[in-house]
């Protein structure tokens, strides 16, 4: 844009990506965290006695308070080191779309079988 | 007429919050297909990217009461064991599945991976709420960003299998 003594006004520098990263990976590793702690406390008894944290929803309310707790600590620790930096998001975007999907298939019971007796 | 409580606290969760953020996932779903266009069919003004920061904020706060309320108010109904001997299991909704075989699966795939799956959503669109009202009119300069529409879109879909799965219960 041109000023009226000529001058030339530029926009304000973007801000960097590294913010939006961190929120788009500690969505995908968030996600995943459940898929993993809804397997594992489906396939072990302890686990699932260890995760009842509140009795009348049994072992769903330790498996999702603790992978949103995972999920916020990983948000922040990765906004806090990313926030002024410009980040690639093509590996980004790929890593978390893959952890979203991973564990969208996960958390259906008959193929979260599966992964467990493969990885387990 | 008399409403009970476990009817109006579904009401609450299915109705309310869950139909309430069915009917938003429409307007997101609107809302992307402007912007991914070539040449976008709306200008990324500032105004009407804090609508749309606004809007998906509003759609976060549902998911997060749909997934709450079902968590933690409709679900231990679900889960209420049958005291031995109860020939009338249609009181314990998760006693009368498992008590037949035809509906033994409606226990696993229907409901508990609905109870799961579920709360993925608040969590990848509370993720793209918080990007859209972070940058904002810079989004347009952020190419790549763009795929956070994108996932936005992918949890809609999710949020549909939930309401979904909910209405097959």
């Amino acid at each position: 844009m041109t000023l009226p003594l000529g001058l030339i006004q530029q926009d304000p520098p973007l801000r960097p990506n590294g913010s939006a990263a961190a929120a788009i990976l500690a969505a995908g590793i968030g996600s995943f965290v459940l898929a993993i702690l809804t397997i594992a406390a489906d396939h072990s008894e302890g686990l699932r006695a260890m995760l009842t944290f509140y009795k009348l929803t049994g072992p769903l309310s330790g498996v999702t308070t603790t992978a949103v707790s995972i999920w916020i600590l990983v948000w922040l620790i990765l906004d806090r080191s990313w926030f002024r930096r410009e980040l690639s998001l093509r590996k980004i975007n790929f890593a978390s779309i893959t952890l979203l999907v991973l564990s969208l298939l996960a958390t259906f019971p008959p193929i979260g079988d599966l992964f467990y007796v493969h990885f387990c | 007429m008399e409403i009970t409580s476990h009817s109006l606290w579904t009401l609450i969760h299915g109705i309310g919050f869950g139909a309430l953020y069915l009917l938003t996932c429409t307007g997101a779903l609107f809302a992307l297909y402007q912007r991914l266009q070539p040449t976008p069919l709306v200008l990324s003004s500032l105004e009407n990217n804090r609508l749309l920061g606004a809007y998906l904020s509003l759609m976060a706060v549902l998911a997060w009461l749909t997934v709450l309320s079902g968590t933690y108010v409709i679900y231990p109904w679900y889960r209420v064991p049958a005291p031995a001997r109860t020939v009338n299991l249609a009181p314990y909704p998760r006693a009368l599945l498992l008590a037949h075989s035809a509906t033994n699966e409606w226990h696993s795939v229907g409901m508990e991976w609905k109870e799961h799956v579920a709360w993925l959503v608040p969590i990848a669109i509370t993720a793209t709420a918080f990007v859209v009202l972070r940058y904002g009119s810079e989004l347009s300069g952020h190419p790549q960003l763009r795929i956070v529409h994108v996932c936005g879109w992918l949890h809609v879909c999710r949020g549909h299998c939930g309401i979904l799965w909910c209405d097959a219960r």
